[in-house]
């Protein structure tokens, strides 16, 4: 395959955490219009499995620069941090103990007077850290030290305990919804 | 109206109008429909009805009656009379066992999983049933048309699962029908309503059928269709409001002991009632049933009452899609009504109050899916050349593998933009082991038997390392029609298995040719004239895209070399296609598509460079 592999430059856009998610969805469009299996319907065989395969490169790269968490992992992999060591997985014992309430709260919801609104509160809880963590990735991507590298690293293992959780908090609303 | 500009990649030069249909297949009711000069309309018989109902009924003499007459003689014959068979596509024996005594048919259970259906006709599968539907669908498409289809849309529900949407591809096979493409239907009815209304920005579709309910969120720009999330229920619509009226009217009647044929005649009358609710406030029940008879009345406050917690699960599902879409209510610049039970009052009701507009209604929610198949198929078939139309897709349940404990990891997450492949390594977990089950689940929960199981199959002869040093990735690839193809490697050996996903309730493909071959079986010679004409449309198809390729981009991207030799090999394939050898034109179309592969591989290239040519990274 000839398609440009880095996700970045395909759509043409700067390497960075920072995006524009619409110029990404306009570019992704313009693609799309092109290498889509649709447009191929009626030619031969194998440039059907071709466009298949370009689309499907062209929706991977869509799917990973869309996701805050799965860009994140993608500039360390560009960084050669694909898989960031078990070793460093020591987390902070500040951020055990806020895991360790967030899980406590999250378990508690049922029994909660308000359980839509403390499942509210709690993900917005969730948001505000979140937020300052992109800011720390981000400050540690700036410069690309070892050292830094280690420390976005850690970063984006914290990001992935948040990113669970929310898809827990999102998983105890549906069946908040449901009873 | 969308511009018709030419387009490289795309035949300019007039071509032969290539016949094509899109065909809804529904719970209760199925179209076809297709595009006539530009305008697509649904396709009627004879009798001018428009409307196929989705009845089946096999009779003792082996004729196959389908549609309304079939439907009219199903409580007289309810054993032997399908009726909402798209409810058993893709289920397993134990999953049409849950629905117990809805169905008033016998059930073989020694099929291996696969609910067949006892009739007086012998045992059929739910796929043999559907393809009855499809081929009287296909003759009314045949005849009004005036010749053979190169292929058809159909469409299905967003949230059928891999099992039913290939249960459904199965049908069409065993229909002898080429699928262009399975279409979800909120997109097809979206495709129908975007170009007709010009419509740009966000927009739900709200789709509920005879049995199954769809909720997509869609981001309409400029002819490209992205489906942001897809949600609903494969199980839920309106025959679940007859049946719970049903329950009522029996509950009413002091529980007597029913036949079958009795059963379906109380569920015929509750469908009278909810129809007659959608202009009326009151309806009126009056059953015949031999010996027994009821008559009573139905408010519609009471109606709406009984169909509220069904109505209300519905709009869950909603709000979960929005959610997924990262779209608030608010953002949402209308809300397009599909499938005939829309039609009921406290639908829309509940439906405009949660969204807080009224929604569009306007369109005829029976036959808007059809007509957006039709609009897909005609450009599927190549008579829209430079056509700005795109349908973007997601799969609507997540996919994954069962890992240690009974857990699902899951590969690709729900709302993923299809077609799409993605790969995951895995490791042995004991000394020396040589096999690895790949256990291919489908499903949003974390535990195995809460997901639905799609296949199993064992990667073998993996070489005895220590535990976790042999390397195995499992690749997914689910393609353009919401279809699951599973491959595992084991990366120090190189060795291989790969799958097609059939579900273990699903028919093997060594059935599905039986079965066509016992349908071919006193029409022998057909088979090869057939064969042939397929050949022959294959060729022509190749000249005419080469063709136009070569007058497009062949000057500037190939040598004059390249250039003599392609023009020479399409003269060859032109002398082939005038014989009626099937076999030589089958061999020559190979050769031709082999020698063109560079040059379609470059097209496509420079096509990319180009689309986002002036767009480039010092612009930002």
């Amino acid at each position: 395959m000839q398609l440009e592999q880095n996700f970045f430059k395909l759509f043409e856009l700067v390497e960075g955490y920072h995006l524009d998610l619409q110029q990404l969805a306009d570019r992704y469009r313009l693609l799309q219009k092109e290498i889509h299996p649709d447009r191929y319907a009626h030619a031969s065989e194998r440039e059907q499995l071709r466009a298949v395969q370009y689309t499907a490169h062209v929706n991977e790269a869509l799917n990973t620069l869309k996701s805050p968490l799965k860009r994140a992992q993608y500039l360390l992999k560009l960084r050669g941090r694909e898989l960031c060591p078990e070793s460093r997985t020591v987390m902070e014992p500040m951020f055990l103990m806020q895991q360790m309430e967030w899980r406590e709260r999250l378990e508690g919801i049922r029994h909660h007077s308000d359980p839509e609104a403390e499942l509210e509160l709690l993900g917005d809880d969730v948001q505000l850290h979140w937020q300052q963590l992109i800011e720390t990735f981000t400050q540690s991507l700036a410069d690309s030290s070892d050292e830094q590298l280690d420390r976005a690293c850690d970063t984006v293992r914290k990001m992935q305990f948040l990113d669970k959780l929310r898809r827990e908090i999102e998983q105890a609303e549906d069946e908040l919804m449901d009873d | 109206m969308l511009l018709q500009i030419a387009e490289p990649g795309q035949s300019a030069r007039p071509h032969q109008h290539k016949l094509a249909v899109g065909i809804d297949l529904g719970t209760t009711n199925s179209l076809v429909a297709t595009v006539r000069s530009g305008e697509a309309h649904t396709l009627a018989d004879e009798q001018n009805h428009h409307l196929l109902p989705s009845a089946v009924r096999y009779k003792a003499d082996g004729q196959v009656v389908v549609g309304l007459e079939a439907k009219q003689q199903a409580s007289r014959d309810s054993v032997n009379t399908i009726l909402s068979v798209k409810r058993l596509m893709g289920r397993g024996i134990e999953d049409v066992q849950q629905l117990g005594d809805q169905l008033p048919y016998d059930f073989n259970s020694d099929g291996g999983g696969m609910p067949y259906i006892r009739t007086v006709a012998g045992d059929k599968s739910p796929v043999e049933v559907s393809a009855e539907i499809l081929r009287v669908l296909v003759e009314r498409g045949q005849a009004s048309l005036g010749g053979d289809l190169v292929g058809a849309v159909i469409t299905v529900p967003a949230y059928f699962d891999d099992a039913q949407r290939q249960a459904t591809k199965d049908a069409a096979k065993l229909a002898g029908l080429n699928v262009l493409r399975l279409l979800n239907e909120p997109t097809a009815a979206a495709v129908a309503y975007g170009l007709d209304q010009e419509a740009e920005g966000i927009f739900a579709v709200y789709d509920l059928g005879g049995g199954t309910f769809d909720i997509s969120i869609l981001r309409l720009n400029r002819g490209v269709f992205e489906v942001l999330a897809t949600g609903g229920d494969s199980a839920l619509g309106g025959d679940d409001f007859d049946h719970v009226v049903a329950e009522w009217i029996i509950a009413e009647m002091d529980n007597p002991s029913l036949s079958r044929d009795q059963l379906r005649a109380i569920l015929d009358a509750a469908c009278d009632a909810k129809q007659q609710l959608t202009e009326k406030d009151q309806a009126e029940v009056d059953l015949q049933l031999g010996s027994l008879s009821w008559q009573g009345q139905l408010t519609l406050d009471h109606f709406n009452q009984l169909i509220q917690p069904l109505v209300k699960k519905t709009l869950r599902a909603c709000k979960r899609a929005l959610r997924d879409a990262s779209v608030s209510v608010d953002a949402v610049r209308d809300v397009v009504m599909v499938g005939g039970s829309t039609r009921v009052r406290h639908v829309r009701a509940l439906v405009a109050d949660y969204f807080g507009r009224a929604p569009h209604i306007d369109i005829d929610p029976d036959r808007v899916v059809a007509i957006g198949a039709a609009i897909q198929a005609d450009v599927l078939a190549g008579n829209k050349p430079g056509s700005e139309m795109l349908l973007l897709d997601v799969i609507p349940l997540s996919l994954g593998l069962e890992t240690m404990g009974g857990l699902v990891e899951k590969i690709i997450d729900r709302n993923t933009v299809i077609p799409v492949a993605r790969a995951q390594e895995f490791t042995t977990y004991k000394d020396g082991q040589t096999g690895m089950v790949i256990h291919v689940l489908q499903g949003e929960r974390e535990l195995v038997e809460h997901c639905r199981s799609l296949s199993r199959f064992v990667l073998q002869g993996i070489p005895p390392m220590t535990a976790g040093a042999a390397k195995v990735r499992v690749t997914f690839q689910v393609d353009a029609d919401g279809l699951l193809n599973v491959s595992a490697r084991e990366l120090t050996s190189g060795v291989e298995s790969a799958i097609e996903v059939k579900p273990s309730y699903g028919l093997s493909d060594g059935e599905i040719a039986g079965m066509i071959k016992d349908s071919f079986s006193h029409a022998e010679q057909d088979n090869d004239a057939r064969t042939l004409r397929e050949q022959q449309v294959e060729a022509d198809r190749l000249i005419d895209a080469l063709g136009a390729a070569m007058d497009a981009d062949g000057e500037r991207l190939l040598s004059v070399e390249d250039q003599v030799s392609l023009r020479q090999g399409i003269d060859h394939l032109n002398r082939l296609n005038q014989s009626d050898d099937h076999k030589m034109i089958a061999k020559g179309i190979e050769v031709l598509s082999a020698a063109s592969d560079e040059f379609a591989a470059r097209r496509m290239d420079d096509g990319v460079r180009r689309a986002l040519a002036g767009h480039s990274v010092d612009e930002v």
